[in-house]
């Protein structure tokens, strides 16, 4: 029989302080004033991408991106099946792609204030870590994701 | 000693509170390093809160983090007497560049087997440790140079140099000492530079010069009646004793004319590379040593009363201040006046090529009738200097140019060292003293015959110095230091990088986890994350095996360790930092199943992090099989 990977819904949840990455945000287009409402939390998720520019992929980029997510997320997420986190295929279709690097890049907030990364903890409660990547391995990791789901 | 009756009534007004009061979240002004003693650590405190916050692994094994147990740092406590597990460590010396704190390294010695460690003040861990030849009882060390140059070492305890089987009476034939200068300012190259031979005295404190005496060190002797049994009394007939002042400068001169000679020594050099997460040791085979007879001008004796325990030189480099621990005055030389001294030759006589100066034409000024046992002395940076005095139980502050007692403060009790915050640097920056206890009995709630030694802390921005809070410390700390937090805490380092660890047995993807056999060696190539082990079931391991774990952390956030352990293991955990590698032998020696776990409570699936390894007789045909949940291999 196959083992499977028992996920029990515990009430504790575990968090630390995390800084926001300290660089300013890497856009293609020098991003436009974003207004700071405290209430609208938008589907970008909260963190230092406020906006991505996305073209055709880039496939030297999306290897990159693999070779990274092999060595930093792999251990807890797989493509097809529910592990440690959240099964990945879909992803860049279920959120908009600023949502995702600020979920790789600013984690410990995002589970504090983010309805859909909360969601997400109540769920998978093992709380995802900051895994030192910068933004530029973010970007690449997320057109690996990209890749995958554009099947290319 | 003051009655516990005195004890209490000076416990404080109630306003001091509010001065050593780190709301929770907040962090203190400076970090003071204490000595462990016969802990043989370092731990580290936030002052002025008195909090805990680091035990840093030295000179002893440590279980709770693999420290000297594993193949990655047993090299570190390599000696040539064998490994070494414990030591006692005595004097914490924090790096200097142009007489300030630099907040680089630490370096503490080992007054056992003689060594002296480097520790990181990014990582705050033991990278390098050498072991200091043609000595015993390495007490007056390390106290660096003005620019870390060098730190020092002396013989407490004189013995044959090189060592030979002879009568312990024939001590004043053949027992020696040395001073040892150690080049301090380059990672991973420390190496003894030079050694002086030295008459067969007991060497105990030292402290070197800076600004005009940059260039030379300051050694106190006793025992210059070459007494070898009952020292208590056979030490403690002269009325005098001596500084040993070493001219570094002219000893560098000597070693380039080659005005030295090369000893035979065997003695050991590690060093941990943090990259490869692992520590190499080399042995070396000899040393350079300098007989002040073929090197004049290299060391001068400044006679001081009696029995001298501390040598401390003052914030602007002029005044040495010698603590006569049995002596009713506190001497004051003077620089200036000793090389006036030397240049006008008035000696009193020579001993084995090292001339005596007169006291009185070295001598600035006795402070009369101090306190009882004058031990160690620091300064403010504003005239004052700051004496612990064992005996009567205080430290007196004074005035050490005017040679004027201004305020006394008692301890409780019999205080050893005291620290001024950078009192021993050109720019001290004062406002704190502490009080290094020997005895505490009746200040904190009993808990048996053994009691933790107290440090009390007194703000000495006023003009008197105020008690204003205690604490009780790890081990037995005989010196402490303090450095602004700022010199140090934005340099401190949150994780090991996994792009740069290059432990020869790293993984650094879950992917490339794997078990590998060579013979009888199995080599498990393992990764953990929160919460789980990869692999974390094993089957193929056999009676007769060495098993190695090497484990990697995946994780790159602060704070996020994991601790491996397996049922039976003989040695001690390891405590694994975010990405780093560290190694657990294993023999197991019956068939069946092991279990194994994270010892560190790392997330709400903690207690789910285990995996097992199921082992079979020896001489079985049992294949090697390991997976992690569906990734079956
Ligand atoms: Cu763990």
């Amino acid at each position: 029989m196959k083992k499977g990977l028992l996920l029990i819904a515990v009430a504790l949840v575990f968090s630390c302080q995390q800084k926001p990455a300290e660089e300013a945000p890497k856009t293609e287009t020098p991003p436009a004033p974003v207004e700071k409402k405290e209430e609208a939390i938008s589907d970008k998720g909260i963190g230092p991408i406020t906006e991505v520019k996305l073209g055709p992929i880039d496939q030297a980029l999306a290897k990159k991106g693999k070779e990274i997510f092999d060595s930093k997320c792999a251990s807890c997420h797989k493509l097809e099946e529910k592990y440690v986190g959240p099964p990945l295929k879909g992803v860049t279709q279920r959120r908009k792609p600023e949502w995702i690097m600020n979920m790789i890049l600013n984690p410990s907030e995002m589970v504090q204030k983010d309805p859909i990364a909360k969601g997400l903890l109540a769920e998978y409660p093992t709380q995802m870590p900051f895994q030192n990547v910068s933004q530029e391995d973010a970007r690449a990791i997320l057109e690996y994701l990209r890749s995958v789901d554009e099947g290319k | 000693m003051p009655t516990q009756k005195e004890a209490v009534k000076s416990v404080a007004p109630g306003d001091v509170a509010s001065k050593v009061y780190v709301p929770p979240g907040k962090h203190d002004e400076f970090y003071v390093f204490f000595s462990g003693g016969f802990s043989g650590q370092v731990s580290v405190y936030g002052i002025p809160s008195g909090r805990i916050i680091k035990v840093i692994k030295v000179f002893s094994v440590d279980p709770e983090t693999g420290y000297g147990f594993t193949p990655e740092t047993k090299p570190m406590l390599m000696t040539s007497h064998g490994f070494i597990p414990w030591d006692d460590a005595h004097h914490p010396w924090l790096s200097q560049t142009n007489g300030e704190q630099d907040g680089r390294w630490l370096f503490i010695n080992a007054n056992n087997v003689p060594r002296i460690a480097r520790i990181d003040l990014s990582t705050f861990e033991t990278t390098e440790i050498i072991e200091i030849p043609n000595s015993a009882g390495n007490h007056p060390s390390p106290y660096g140079t003005e620019n870390t140059e060098y730190v020092v070492a002396g013989t407490r305890f004189s013995v044959p140099i090189p060592q030979k089987d002879v009568p312990i009476d024939s001590y004043k034939e053949n027992f020696k000492g040395t001073i040892s200068f150690i080049k301090a300012n380059e990672p991973g190259k420390m190496d003894v530079a030079f050694q002086i031979l030295m008459p067969g005295f007991n060497y105990d404190l030292a402290r070197c010069g800076r600004g005009p005496s940059h260039g030379w060190c300051f050694f106190t002797s006793y025992n210059t009646e070459q007494a070898h049994t009952l020292l208590e009394i056979n030490a403690s007939k002269n009325d005098k004793d001596y500084i040993a002042a070493i001219n570094w400068k002219r000893a560098e001169e000597c070693v380039a004319q080659g005005k030295y000679q090369e000893m035979p020594a065997t003695y050991y050099h590690n060093y941990y590379d943090e990259e490869k997460h692992m520590a190499v040791s080399e042995v070396k085979k000899s040393v350079k040593v300098i007989n002040p007879k073929d090197c004049q001008g290299v060391a001068y004796f400044l006679p001081t009363p009696k029995s001298p325990h501390g040598v401390d030189v003052s914030d602007d480099g002029e005044y040495i201040v010698g603590g006569g621990k049995l002596a009713t005055v506190i001497p004051i030389h003077s620089f200036s006046k000793m090389l006036k001294a030397i240049e006008q030759k008035a000696f009193e006589k020579e001993i084995d090529g090292i001339p005596v100066l007169k006291y009185d034409a070295v001598l600035h000024c006795e402070l009369e009738k101090p306190c009882l046992g004058p031990l160690h002395t620091e300064f403010d940076g504003k005239g004052f200097a700051y004496t612990s005095c064992f005996v009567s139980s205080e430290i007196i502050k004074y005035d050490y140019k005017g040679c004027k007692v201004v305020d006394r403060a008692p301890t409780y009790y019999s205080i050893g060292h005291l620290l001024v915050m950078g009192g021993d640097t050109k720019k001290p920056y004062g406002k704190y003293a502490i009080a290094m206890n020997k005895i505490t009995k009746d200040r904190s709630l009993p808990v048996g015959p053994e009691l933790l030694q107290s440090a009390q802390l007194y703000d000495i921005s006023g003009e008197k110095m105020q008690l204003i809070h205690e604490f009780f410390t790890v081990g037995e700390p005989h010196y402490a230091q303090g450095i602004l937090a700022d010199k140090i805490k934005d340099k401190v380092k949150k994780i090991y990088e996994l792009e740069k660890n290059k432990h020869p047995y790293a993984v650094k993807s879950e992917k490339d986890a794997r078990v590998e056999r060579k013979g009888n060696e199995v080599h498990v190539y393992m990764t953990m994350i929160r919460s789980h082990f990869t692999p974390d079931n094993i089957e193929g391991i056999k009676v007769g095996d060495t098993v190695y774990f090497h484990v990697t952390n995946l994780e790159q956030d602060w704070d996020i360790p994991h601790g491996f352990v397996i049922k039976g293991s003989e040695d001690a955990e390891i405590l694994v930092m975010p990405g780093q590698t560290k190694t657990l032998v294993w023999k197991p020696k019956a068939p069946g199943i092991y279990p194994f776990y994270c010892t560190d409570f790392c997330s709400a699936l903690h207690q789910e992090m285990q995996g097992y390894v199921r082992v079979s007789p020896a001489g079985s045909n049992a294949p090697l099989k390991y997976y992690t949940g569906t990734a079956q291999k």
